[in-house]
């Protein structure tokens, strides 16, 4: 199994999607250009800070509002390898799926790890954090589907030829 | 083992006798709706992502322009551009500048029994004419319009008995958002949100609508009431068929129900910055506004309009306070005209917006600036949804902002 470490940015419950990305930046031009933003009401810093493979751990609810789909592909063009979170809003999780981005639900993880801890993730198997090992369960096969063909378009054209 | 109304209806999208909780469907969706926000990416998609863009079912789709409508920039008017040009090449229907998306859908499109996808997280509305109803994002919307297919995971339905009546005085609006303050943001995550009993029955086609449009706002996938004669009568008033009327069995399973008695509802506020961050209108305090807005896709209809006129008829809207006012469409706002409900709310000095989503999305305008405070019917209330990051919005009945606009705090009308 795919494994990777990355360090921790710790957030917490209910991270909304006009948090991820305010209204007022979504009329820029690109995801590129709105990145600088992410999370701009709650740590303004922040999206400065995030460096490639870098792992986003959260309280319950993340992703939770709006449809807005820039709001999972700004996450990934941070950088960041996956958000851990006690639970994900259902809309965010299809587009994180429909866009590759790993998203891993998992109830203890973010109440005993610090920021900026380094931690393992074996996909569809364990995170290893702090010397303790927390078990991941894997997604259903569709949805690995297309998570591993990089997201749902490129997985439309391979299984419907578009 | 019977079903709930949401499976029987996933059941007939997919073409099979029966579904069962935790399975996943691939389904035929009846309408795909989607507005300003982000159909100018679908359409990026489909021109540069694909190696044969097709459309599935051109009948299907619906395009509506409501969130910065008109544009207000070289930039929201481009993405314009491209959706008016995307739908005049396809033959899709296509609105702009007639309402709130939800509210078209549910004025010329929805029938009971749908199953509908929508790229906006409010879709999930149109469980009041008991249909399923449930939001996505565009990546989605642009499979499902090249498939005519999505899928979907069978979610488990969580039932809310209504039995009452709503006192005099205590709306929908606080009855949901007392719901929502119960269970909380994610009480019903991916579940679906069946209201029932005498209590549902009771409440009006335009009253279940706001249930509905909350759902999301617990998680839900979608809110749903078992359509009735009231269903019927709006649907054959609007001229649109009504042949998939289901119920939930009587052997349904339901993961959870909660009962709710109407007449023990009282007037609630949604604080600053969750939608779950509910206490009753009576503890909130001393809070100074600096703006009022009575519309959006939950609370501008008719109703919330006629509740907001009889507030304000012979009163002034407090000389430190903006009052908005976005009829949720065209229709909508030629009603309050014809009622003369628009005379009443320019004499208030409110200020009369075009239907659009408004104030509740903080991009068209009233925007509100750093440290100030509004008192909305919108959909949301979290951190800088309405303008500034440092701003402050309050989520309300429209009585109760109807009330606050007058007083240029937040009370009840009884405080008027």
């Amino acid at each position: 199994m795919e494994q990777f470490k990355g360090k921790v940015w710790l957030l917490g419950d209910d991270i909304d999607t006009d948090i991820i990305i305010p209204t007022e930046y979504l009329a820029l031009p690109s995801v590129e250009d709105m990145k600088k933003y992410a999370f701009s009401p709650l740590r303004e810093e922040l999206a400065g800070q995030i460096e490639k493979g870098d792992i986003i751990v959260a309280g319950k609810n993340f992703g939770c509002g709006s449809s807005r789909e820039q709001a999972p592909e700004i996450i990934k063009q941070l950088g960041v390898r996956c958000v851990i979170a006690k639970s994900f809003a259902r809309i965010f999780f299809r587009n994180a799926i429909n866009n590759g981005l790993l998203l891993i639900e998992n109830k203890e993880l973010s109440d005993d790890v610090a920021e900026g801890d380094v931690i393992t993730v074996t996909i569809g198997e364990k995170i290893h954090a702090g010397g303790k090992d927390y078990p991941i369960t894997p997604l259903p096969e569709n949805l690995m589907d297309i998570l591993n063909a990089g997201g749902l378009v490129k997985a439309m054209q391979a299984r419907n030829g578009v | 083992m019977g079903m709930t109304i949401g499976e029987k209806i996933i059941a007939r999208a997919a073409g099979v006798s029966s579904v069962k909780p935790g399975e996943i469907h691939t389904i035929d969706v009846d309408y795909l709706m989607s507005n300003d926000g982000t159909t100018h990416l679908t359409i990026d998609m489909f021109y540069n992502q694909l190696k044969n863009p097709r459309i599935a079912d051109k009948d299907k789709l619906v395009f509506i322009i409501d969130h910065n409508i008109p544009a207000e920039n070289p930039k929201t008017a481009a993405a314009h551009k491209k959706m008016r040009e995307f739908a005049k090449k396809y033959d899709i229907a296509f609105y702009e500048g007639k309402g709130v998306c939800h509210q078209i859908m549910l004025e010329d499109f929805v029938e009971p029994g749908q199953f509908i996808m929508g790229a906006d997280s409010h879709t999930c509305s149109y469980g009041a004419v008991g249909a399923f109803g449930t939001g996505i994002g565009c990546t989605d919307f642009l499979y499902a319009m090249v498939t005519g297919k999505s899928w979907v995971l069978v979610p488990e339905t969580i039932r809310f008995n209504l039995t009452g009546k709503l006192r005099e005085g205590v709306y929908p609006r606080d009855l949901i958002l007392t719901i929502i303050g119960d269970i909380g943001a994610n009480g019903c995550n991916y579940k679906i949100m069946e209201f029932a009993g005498e209590g549902a029955h009771g409440l009006s086609v335009n009253d279940r609508f706001v249930l509905c449009n909350l759902a999301v706002e617990a998680g839900a996938k979608t809110g749903i009431v078992e359509p009735d004669e009231k269903v019927v009568e709006f649907m054959k008033e609007h001229g649109r068929s009504y042949e998939h009327l289901y119920a939930s069995d009587a052997d349904a399973s339901f993961l959870q129900v909660y009962d709710y008695d109407l007449s023990k509802i009282e007037p609630v506020v949604a604080e600053p910055h969750f939608v779950d961050n509910v206490k009753p209108l009576s503890e909130v305090g001393e809070v100074k506004i600096d703006e009022a807005f009575l519309g959006s896709c939950n609370n501008g209809r008719i109703d919330e309009l006629r509740v907001a006129a009889a507030i304000l008829k012979g009163r002034k809207v407090h000389p430190d306070v903006r009052f908005l006012i976005t009829p949720a469409s065209n229709s909508v706002y030629l009603q309050a005209l014809e009622e003369g409900l628009v005379d009443i709310f320019l004499e208030a000095g409110a200020m009369m917006m075009n239907p659009n989503c408004s104030v509740c999305w903080g991009s068209c305008q009233g925007v509100i600036g750093e440290g100030e405070v509004l008192i909305s019917t919108g959909t949301r209330n979290f951190k800088g949804r309405a303008g500034h990051k440092d701003s402050k919005v309050y989520l309300a009945s429209a009585a109760t902002v109807a009330a606050s606009a007058v007083a240029g705090k937040i009370v009840g009308v009884e405080r008027l």
